[in-house]
């Protein structure tokens, strides 16, 4: 089986949020981190690999500096990694992201694409569902649960409030929670072996199938008016009771949503 | 000249940082105030290659440097003594002179399951009579046959009842030097589970109180003749190059308390008002954290330097020791100072800064005195 694993090198946003006077990310004032979601994709693989076999190869588009990211996932088990970089993919919103991803990706032989499901940068959720539209490839989205059944994925699909189990044949597309699992640490050993490793770099000119017009800046329909911190939903109910009135009231509501 | 880490070296030490902050932090204050041998995270940091990390993979070690193996032990002593503490034994006393000093078929036998972490190294050459005197060994070995005969005692082992193979020194004869019989000292490779071998007391320590620290006793305990480790009478030296090593490890492990000390520190007087501010505000404070960074900074460059030394070096006694030196009462220095700026808090066991400076104190005397390494250092001077 192999798999490819599309993962973003992302500003850890755990420290707070840093913007520059034009409201963009101010990315260099920001460590970096693989995006959690991509991790527990890029773990979900590795659990397949470890099950039922399979080659591992991880993707990402970026600065140079995005290579770190692929030697990090290299050192967690990953096969093969594979920098798409170019100055004239710069600026790309998803619809470009996802345009220079499929065209990277026509050029290799896969089963399954995990994605994450959104980055903790952007927060849109559009990257992954879009590659697959490029491919014509099905996507199960939000993915709490994987496993391989012959030639077909059986996949958890997480709602707020409960889960649906979809089968589709791959290839296919999956896009990854990050409550999917508890992603693997390095081992000291595998990040002097990724250090070693050749990581393939891809530019434009390797890009398979896609018009220029649909990369870097120029192919981004999105106009970004205003960027904020992610806000929550809701304050949530607060409620004042003693110890059994909360108990009662707690299970009262499970029973409402049908968790008990 | 270049201060830099590597990439390789800045990814392991996130590596090693995110372990000790997600899985050994939460369980630093139980383990200290429960005396408990943290076997769970043991078991967790040998499945990712920890207990190995300067072993070749041809035993089944992970390949890398000691600069790699020194920042592991950092990091986990940043956040716990203990957890230092038994990397730094298990490799630098157990694993090391079996992998310079062994047969190849002592480090096809006893390596792969060590550097994995399937099996727990300890080392055993202290005795009641002979700490820094090393010459004051009581423990004999008398060859009988096929096997030797150990009888004796050891004290204040690292990993003691934890470890499945041990280190262990004892005397072997007698030898003439420069007119004066001097012991013959040899080291061999015992097994826990050998007949003869039990345990005594557990000591009751003021820090590392996780740490296993034990009495071995040997009672006509046999074991086999090729578990003599080098070769008949070597045991001194391989004692001595081993402790080299050794002092690295616990120099690594006082670097990280006395970092971990800063850091706890830097976070409290932040928060910490009196007089109306915060106690950061105050220029006693700011200057008494220059004052600690900059000898952590001091204690870094040493340890690194001792531990660069050992990869390339043959010799690095000298860099051991004064690493060993200096960061070790650079810790003491360092987690006093944060207690102080603590205040009651810090003397009180739900605030870190005590444990830490509990655990500071052992990494003067442990693995050779810090009046040891003095001489270690002006003997070279004055040779």
């Amino acid at each position: 089986m192999k798999i490819i694993v599309c993962i973003k090198q992302v500003p850890d946003t755990k420290g707070g949020v840093k913007f520059n006077p034009d409201g963009t990310l101010d990315r260099a004032a920001m460590l970096t981190i693989m995006n959690p979601d991509d991790k527990a994709g890029l773990e979900a693989a590795l659990r397949l690999k470890d099950e039922y076999g399979a080659e591992v190869t991880v993707i990402t588009m970026g600065l140079p500096k995005a290579e770190e990211v692929l030697r990090e996932a290299i050192a967690m088990g990953a096969d093969k990694g594979i920098l798409v970089t170019d100055r004239v993919l710069g600026g790309a919103d998803t619809w470009a992201t996802s345009q220079t991803i499929a065209g990277a990706i026509r050029n290799l032989e896969y089963d399954l694409i995990i994605t994450g499901r959104q980055a903790i940068d952007g927060d849109t959720a559009q990257v992954g569902p879009q590659i697959s539209e490029h491919l014509g490839i099905p996507v199960i989205s939000y993915a709490q649960n994987i496993k391989i059944d012959g030639d077909s994925v059986i996949v958890e699909r997480q709602f707020d409030d409960r889960y649906h189990v979809l089968k589709a044949k791959m290839p296919c597309l999956i896009t990854a929670l990050s409550e999917l699992n508890e992603p693997r640490y390095m081992t000291p050993g595998g990040i002097f072996d990724a250090y070693k490793a050749d990581i393939t770099v891809w530019g434009r000119a390797d890009l398979k199938d896609v018009l220029d017009s649909n990369l870097g800046l120029k192919g981004s329909p999105t106009q970004i008016a205003k960027a904020s911190d992610k806000v929550r939903k809701g304050a949530g109910e607060k409620v004042t009771l003693d110890t059994e009135e909360s108990v009662d009231y707690i299970v009262s509501k499970l029973k409402e949503k049908f968790v008990i | 000249m270049d201060f830099t880490l590597s990439k390789e070296h800045e990814m392991a030490r996130s590596l090693f940082k995110e372990f000790a902050e997600k899985e050994v932090k939460p369980l630093a204050q139980e383990v200290d105030e429960t005396e408990t041998f943290p076997r769970v995270t043991v078991d967790k940091m040998a499945k990712l290659g920890f207990f190995g990390i300067p072993i070749p993979k041809e035993y089944g070690g992970q390949g890398c440097d000691v600069l790699t193996y020194a920042m592991c032990v950092e990091e986990l002593s940043k956040v716990c003594g203990t957890t230092g503490v038994i990397v730094s034994a298990h490799t630098s006393l157990c694993c090391d002179p079996i992998l310079t000093f062994g047969t190849e078929e002592q480090k096809q036998k006893y390596l792969p399951a060590l550097a994995k972490g399937e099996k727990l190294g300890a080392f055993g050459l202290t005795e009641p009579g002979a700490g820094t005197d090393a010459q004051g060994q009581q423990t004999k070995a008398v060859l009988d046959g096929d096997e030797y005969i150990l009888n004796g005692s050891k004290c204040f082992i690292t990993n003691g009842k934890e470890a499945d193979v041990y280190v262990i020194f004892a005397v072997t004869g007698t030898v003439e030097k420069r007119g004066r019989k001097m012991k013959e000292i040899s080291a061999f490779i015992v097994e826990k589970g050998t007949p003869g071998f039990s345990f005594g007391t557990k000591e009751k320590k003021m820090g590392i109180r996780g740490s296993s620290t034990y009495e071995l006793i040997f009672t006509d305990c046999r074991i086999p003749k090729e578990n003599l480790l080098g070769k008949l009478g070597q045991g001194f030296k391989i004692a001595m190059h081993t402790l080299d090593g050794g002092r690295i490890g616990i120099a690594s492990q006082a670097l990280g308390i006395a970092e971990g000390a800063l850091e706890t520190t830097i976070e409290y007087v932040k928060e910490r008002k009196q007089f109306g501010r915060a106690i950061s505000a105050f220029q006693n404070t700011q200057f008494q954290l220059a004052d600690m960074a900059t000898k952590c900074q001091a204690a870094q460059l040493l340890v690194y330097k001792a531990a660069m030394a050992k990869s390339t070096q043959k010799v690095y006694s000298v860099e051991a020791a004064m690493a060993k030196l200096y960061a070790a009462e650079t810790a003491m220095e360092v987690t006093t100072k944060a207690v102080q700026l603590h205040g009651g808090y810090g003397y009180t066991r739900e605030y870190d800064v005590e444990r830490m400076m509990r655990d500071a104190k052992i990494t003067e005397i442990y693995e050779g005195t810090s009046e040891v390494q003095r001489m270690v250092i002006s003997a070279n001077l004055l040779k």
